[in-house]
C-alpha cells in the first residue's frame, strides 16, 4: 500500500475543510443577501413604519412630502401573477401529464427540448417581444388606449413560469411508483383513469411544488414586466389596465436615487417585502416536494 | 366503450395544451430571426456604436457581457462543484445539510432584482469595488450557484456507488477518491451545468443594472475594474429609452443575443445527449 507523505495528508485536510466551507458559504451568502437588504432598508421602516409602508396606496417617492405606500405595488404584482398563474397552471400541469405519460419516446424528447427552449429565452427577449407584438395586440383586441396591461404582463410571464412549472411536475409524475399504474391497469382501468384517478393524485403534492416554483418565478420577473406591463401605480380590480409591479419600481427607481436617502432605503424596502415572499413560498413549495418524496417511496 | 372516447379525448387535448405551451417559444424566435437576420452583418458585430447609439454596431456589448460571464464562471465554479461535492460526498443527513439544502432552494428562488441590490450594496458600495466586471461578475456568480450546485449534484450522484466502495476498499482516501474515480466520470455533467450557467448569465438583465452595466461607453475594458456594455442591456436601453433606433436594429441586437444563449444551451444539450448515450455503467 502507498503510505501517504504528511504533505499528503495536510493537502487533504485542507481541501476537505474548504469543500466543507463551500458548502456552508451557501448558507452565508442568504444570510449576506438578508444582512445587506436589512442594514440599507431598514431605515424606512423607521420613518415611514411597516403598516403604512406596506398598507399606504400611495407611491410618490419623489414629490414633497414623499408618501412611501407600497400597497398599489404590492397589488400590481398581484394581479399580474395571478393573471400568469390561471394560464399557466392548467396548461402547464396538463402538459407535464402529456409529456410524462402520453407522447411517444420520441416526441417526449421533442417536446422537453421545446420546453428548454422557452426556458433559455432571457426575459428582456420576451419583454421586447411582449412589447412590439404582444402588448399592440392587447391593445386592439379589447380597444385600449395602451396595451402595456396587467393582461399582457400576465400572458409573457405564464410563458416563463411554464418551463419550471412542466419540469418539475413531469419529474413529480414520472416518480409516480410503476406499481401504482400496473396495478390500475390490471383491475381494468383505461390509462386516462389511471392518470386521472391515481396519478395526479399520487404526484399531487409534487404538482403543489411545481406550481409553486413557477409562481415564485413570476412574482420575481423584473425585465419583461417593466417593459410591458404600463408601469403606472394604481389598484383597480381589473386585468386590462397598466400596473407597476414591486421588481420593475426597483429596477426602474434605484438608478435615479442617492445612497442613504429615504427614497434609496423605500425601494431596499420592497427588496425585504420581495425577499420574504419568494422565500416563503420557497420553503412551502420545498415542504410538498419532500412530501412527495415520502409518499412516492 | 365510453371511457375509451374519454380517454381519446382527454389525451387530444393535453396534446393540444403542450402544443400551446410550445409554440410560443417559437413564434418567439421565428419573429426574431425574421426581423433581426437582415441587420446581421460583420460590421453590426465587429464595430461600435455611434454617439446615440441609433447607428452602428454592438461590439462593445458582446465583449463587455463575454467579460461578465467569464468572470461569473471564475467564481461560480470552484465554489459550485465543491458545494456539490460536500453535499453529495461529506454531508450526512444532519440539520446542517438540511439548512445548507434550504439555503440552495432560497437562493435559487430569489428574484433578480433583489440580486441587483444585494450586489450594489456589497460588492460595489461596501466593498468599494464600483460599478465594475468584477462586481457584475461576482454578483452573476452569487445568483447562479444554486444551478452549477444542482447540475454537479445531480452528476456525482449519478456516479455508481460501487466505484467508489472499489476505491476505497483498496485503501484509497476519501478525497482522492473522488479526485480521481469520482470527479473524471461526473465531468461531463458537471460542464453541462457550468454551460447551462453561462447561457443564463450571458442573458440576465437586472442583476448587472447598477452593478456592471454601462449605458454607452464605445471603448473595450481593460482591466475587471471599469464598467462595461452589455447586450441584455443594451437591447433593454435602445428597446425603451433610446428614441430613434429602428427597429431593425433592434431585432438585430435581439438576435444577437438569442444567438448567443442558444449556442450555449445547444451545445450543453448535445454534450448531455453524448453524455448520455456513452455512459460506462
Amino acid at each position: 500500500m502507498h503510505r501517504r507523505s504528511k504533505l499528503e495528508r495536510a493537502w487533504e485536510f485542507l481541501i476537505e475543510k474548504l469543500i466543507a466551507l463551500s458548502g456552508l458559504a451557501c448558507i452565508i451568502f442568504v444570510i449576506l443577501i438578508f444582512t445587506f437588504l436589512v442594514k440599507e432598508g431598514i431605515g424606512v421602516f423607521k420613518t415611514v413604519g411597516l403598516g403604512e409602508f406596506v398598507g399606504g396606496k400611495a407611491w410618490y417617492p419623489i414629490s414633497d412630502p414623499p408618501k412611501f405606500g407600497i400597497l398599489a405595488l404590492i397589488w400590481g404584482s398581484l394581479s399580474v401573477t395571478i393573471g400568469a398563474a390561471a394560464i399557466s397552471i392548467p396548461l402547464g400541469v396538463a402538459s407535464a401529464v402529456y409529456i410524462a405519460e402520453v407522447a411517444p419516446p420520441k416526441v417526449k424528447e421533442w417536446l422537453k427540448t421545446g420546453i428548454e427552449l422557452l426556458a433559455a429565452i432571457p426575459s428582456v427577449v420576451i419583454g421586447f417581444v411582449g412589447m412590439l407584438v404582444v402588448a399592440p395586440f392587447v391593445g386592439d383586441l379589447f380597444n385600449l388606449p395602451i396595451g402595456q396591461t396587467a393582461l399582457t404582463g400576465s400572458l409573457m410571464l405564464s410563458l416563463m413560469a411554464m418551463p419550471t412549472t412542466v419540469s418539475i411536475a413531469e419529474d413529480a409524475i414520472t416518480a409516480v411508483p410503476k406499481g401504482y399504474k400496473e396495478a390500475a391497469l390490471a383491475l381494468g382501468a383505461t390509462r386516462w383513469e389511471y392518470i386521472w384517478r391515481v396519478c395526479l393524485r399520487a404526484a399531487g403534492p409534487g404538482i403543489v411544488a411545481a406550481v409553486m416554483l413557477g409562481i415564485g418565478r413570476v412574482i420575481g420577473e423584473t425585465m419583461a414586466v417593466m417593459m410591458i406591463t404600463g408601469n403606472a401605480a394604481q389598484i383597480k380590480l381589473s386585468l386590462l389596465v397598466p400596473v407597476r409591479t414591486m421588481t420593475a419600481t426597483i429596477a426602474a427607481e434605484m438608478g435615479e436615487t442617492v445612497k442613504g436617502s429615504d427614497h434609496y432605503a423605500a425601494l431596499f424596502g420592497i427588496a425585504i417585502v420581495l425577499f420574504a415572499i419568494t422565500f416563503i413560498v420557497n420553503l412551502i413549495a420545498d415542504a410538498f416536494l419532500q412530501k412527495g418524496r415520502g409518499g412516492a417511496r | 366503450m365510453k371511457s375509451a372516447i374519454k380517454q381519446k379525448l382527454a389525451f387530444a387535448l393535453m396534446g393540444l395544451t403542450t402544443i400551446v405551451v410550445i409554440v410560443p417559444a417559437l413564434v418567439i424566435i421565428g419573429i426574431i430571426v425574421k426581423e433581426g437576420a437582415p441587420a446581421l452583418s460583420w460590421e453590426f458585430l465587429t464595430t461600435f456604436p455611434a454617439p446615440g447609439m441609433v447607428e452602428g454596431g454592438i461590439f462593445p456589448a458582446i465583449v463587455g457581457t463575454i467579460c461578465l460571464v467569464v468572470a461569473a464562471v471564475v467564481f461560480a465554479v470552484p465554489f459550485g462543484v465543491f458545494a456539490a461535492i460536500y453535499l453529495n460526498e461529506y454531508a450526512s443527513e444532519n440539520f446542517l445539510t438540511r439548512l445548507v439544502r434550504l439555503a440552495i432552494i432560497n437562493l435559487a428562488g430569489v428574484p433578480s432584482i433583489v440580486y441587483a441590490l444585494f450586489g450594489m450594496a456589497l460588492f460595489v458600495n461596501y466593498m468599494k469595488l464600483g460599478a465594475s466586471i468584477l462586481a457584475g461578475g461576482l454578483t452573476l456568480a452569487v445568483m447562479n450557484l444554486p444551478v452549477i450546485i444542482t447540475a454537479s449534484k445531480e452528476a456525482l450522484d449519478s456516479v455508481p456507488q460501487h466505484f467508489r466502495e472499489a476505491s476505497l476498499s483498496l485503501g484509497v482516501s476519501k478525497w482522492q477518491t473522488i479526485r480521481h474515480i469520482v470527479l473524471p466520470n461526473a465531468i461531463p455533467g458537471i460542464l453541462t451545468g457550468i454551460i447551462l450557467e453561462v447561457s443564463r448569465a450571458a442573458g440576465e438583465t437586472a442583476p448587472i443594472l447598477f452593478c456592471a452595466a454601462a449605458l454607452y461607453k464605445p471603448e473595450l475594458p481593460t482591466s475587471v475594474f471599469e464598467q462595461v456594455m452589455a447586450l441584455p442591456y443594451h437591447l433593454y436601453i435602445i428597446a425603451t429609452s433610446v428614441p430613434g433606433v429602428s427597429s431593425e436594429q433592434k431585432y438585430g441586437t435581439a438576435l444577437v443575443l438569442l444567438g448567443l444563449v442558444f449556442a450555449f444551451n445547444f451545445f450543453a444539450i448535445l454534450l448531455r445527449a453524448r453524455l448520455r448515450a456513452k455512459r460506462k455503467w
